[in-house]
């Protein structure tokens, strides 16, 4: 798998905003929607979520 | 026996009015005064917009629930306040005109022994020529997603755009703020994904230019000056992740701009920089700067004493520091807590009614002395906590008397958890889960950043989608007073 993610690339052109940005790699892409990751995520965030609900309501 | 009248009833109106008859129960009367006969879930409208959601799944009408929780509902607008009484009476009141009830146009005085003003935003399109229809009201060049009913509207012409692009007409989408002092980027953030989502899923993304334009001094202010993310060992700005998903997803930006105009097919533009320009766009959906709702106040002799309670922006004085100050001077301490009105100690102001003490983002203006820079959100999570504690707060007085402790709840004291959508799909949706602490910056407390890092994250995912999914079922079920509906937290 390559380093970056080329399918991005006809978005980033040099010396433009675009160039200076972060550009996900294609298994930072592959993460965000593996199921299995992300039902490790959805209770790790509503834990996270938890914690400043409680700080929140003191 | 004490009554409480809420104005207002939106997600901090519905809220103060739920807890306040539940913990007065029947010995006390609690009112809602709201023009509306329905309840909205706001966050949700975004999908409405983009044809994921039917209207009917983001409302419910308010009179049954209402009548469940024992709260007299009155489904008309309020138009003005006497905190003084009037001529032969000491008791104060509020006028409301009905929008509904079979009552329409008919006036009618309300007492109260307290007010809670949760009147929200007024909708202010007609601040941008072209923007409005001149009565207030969405005008015809640009969609919103601000209403149930605007986003259905929106949704329909979207798919005009989708169609043509079918045909192979090249077209271009717009999305973003309609003034230089608006709020709500994250709901034009949330829109303009789902809408080039939406662009993925019709087979038409190549034919769609996506153009984001926002008041934004930097992608990812959202309002709030931004915050940072601890991301890779690092504490990243939220402008560095915002940049990083615009190019992404290929959607070009023109910030720190105000909308001066509005025409068909074209908005005109100028830029903190001084430069003006013109786009053109073949759909656009603009966010429209908010004001107070227009309410009047009157003393005992029905003199006009509007700007005694009310600041210039019509949003209701509260225990806020409203000192003019430079942004270098400015003080977490200057956010109010108690949401108490100075002069009126039984009138409380709450969700976005109340007036802020000044910006979260650093003011700016153009050459021209055009003010560019967003104003402060209210969102979900802290206009129901602040509409909470204020009814706490009156119910104590109520019960204790009117020197009670009250409740409080500060911005710069309390976090919010925010999901923006990129895209809604249960299996490769995608959102931005945030939880930011404390909403406004404390400088003093957290040097440098303004935010505690431990309590400060985001994350884009399938995860965030399934997160804002849930919320949406799970808030719409507390608002409905089902059972258990106390158990789920602002």
């Amino acid at each position: 798998m390559g380093s970056v993610d080329h399918s991005i690339e006809k978005n980033i052109r040099p010396y433009e905003p675009s160039f200076e940005t972060m550009v996900p790699t294609p298994f930072v892409k592959f993460l965000r929607t593996c199921i299995l990751w992300q039902i490790i995520r959805f209770i790790i965030i509503n834990i996270k979520m938890i914690l400043v609900v409680k700080k929140s309501h003191g | 026996m004490a009554r409480v009248v809420v104005m207002g009833g939106g997600v901090s109106g519905h809220t103060a009015a739920t807890f306040a008859k539940k913990w007065l129960g029947n010995e006390h009367e609690v009112v809602v005064v709201t023009p509306n006969s329905n309840w909205n879930w706001i966050p949700s409208n975004i999908w409405v917009g983009v044809g994921e959601m039917k209207k009917e799944e983001v409302v419910f009408p308010l009179a049954p629930v209402y009548e469940k929780a024992g709260i007299d509902y009155r489904q008309a607008k309020a138009v003005s306040i006497h905190p003084e009484g009037k001529e032969g009476s000491d008791q104060p009141f509020i006028t409301i005109e009905y929008t509904g009830q079979g009552k329409e146009g008919q006036t009618e005085e309300i007492s109260y022994d307290y007010l809670i003003n949760a009147t929200g935003p007024k909708l202010n399109f007609d601040a941008t020529p072209g923007l409005g229809d001149g009565k207030g009201n969405l005008g015809p060049h640009t969609v919103s997603v601000c209403t149930a009913d605007h986003a259905v509207h929106a949704n329909n012409e979207l798919r005009k755009v989708f169609e043509k692009a079918k045909q192979g007409q090249k077209q271009k989408i717009v999305v973003g703020t309609g003034h230089g002092m608006c709020t709500c980027q994250g709901a034009a953030f949330e829109y303009i994904f789902n809408c080039e989502f939406e662009a993925q899923k019709a087979g038409v993304r190549d034919m769609i230019d996506f153009h984001w334009i926002s008041n934004e001094s930097f992608l990812g202010d959202f309002g709030i000056g931004g915050l940072h993310l601890k991301r890779g060992g690092y504490a990243a700005s939220s402008k560095l992740f915002a940049e990083s998903l615009y190019v992404e997803r290929g959607v070009d930006w023109t910030i720190g701009a105000h909308v001066s105009k509005v025409e068909e097919g074209k908005l005109h533009y100028e830029q903190l920089d001084g430069t003006e320009g013109e786009m053109e766009f073949d759909f656009a959906m603009l966010i429209p700067p908010f004001a107070g709702v227009g309410l009047k106040a009157y003393d005992k002799n029905g003199e006009d004493m509007t700007d005694k309670i009310f600041a210039p922006n019509g949003f209701l004085k509260v225990d806020a520091d409203y000192t003019p100050k430079p942004y270098e001077e400015w003080k977490a301490s200057d956010w109010p807590r108690t949401y108490q009105n100075p002069t009126y100690k039984n009138i409380f102001a709450v969700g976005i009614a109340f007036a802020p003490p000044h910006l979260i983002s650093k003011p700016m203006k153009s050459p021209k002395g055009t003010p560019i820079n967003p104003t402060p959100p209210r969102t979900g999570m802290p206009s129901g906590i602040i509409g909470k504690a204020v009814a706490h707060s009156v119910v104590d007085m109520i019960k204790e008397g009117s020197n009670a402790h009250l409740h409080e709840a500060s911005m710069a004291e309390m976090g919010a958890a925010c999901v923006a959508s990129a895209g809604k799909s249960l299996t490769n949706g995608l959102a931005a889960a945030l939880t930011v602490y404390p909403v406004v910056p404390d400088f003093e407390k957290y040097p440098g950043l303004g935010r505690d890092l431990d309590y400060t994250f985001g994350e884009i995912g399938l995860a965030g989608h399934w997160i804002k999914h849930i919320l949406h079922h799970m808030f719409i079920y507390k608002a409905k007073l089902k059972p258990g509906w106390t158990l789920i937290p602002e």
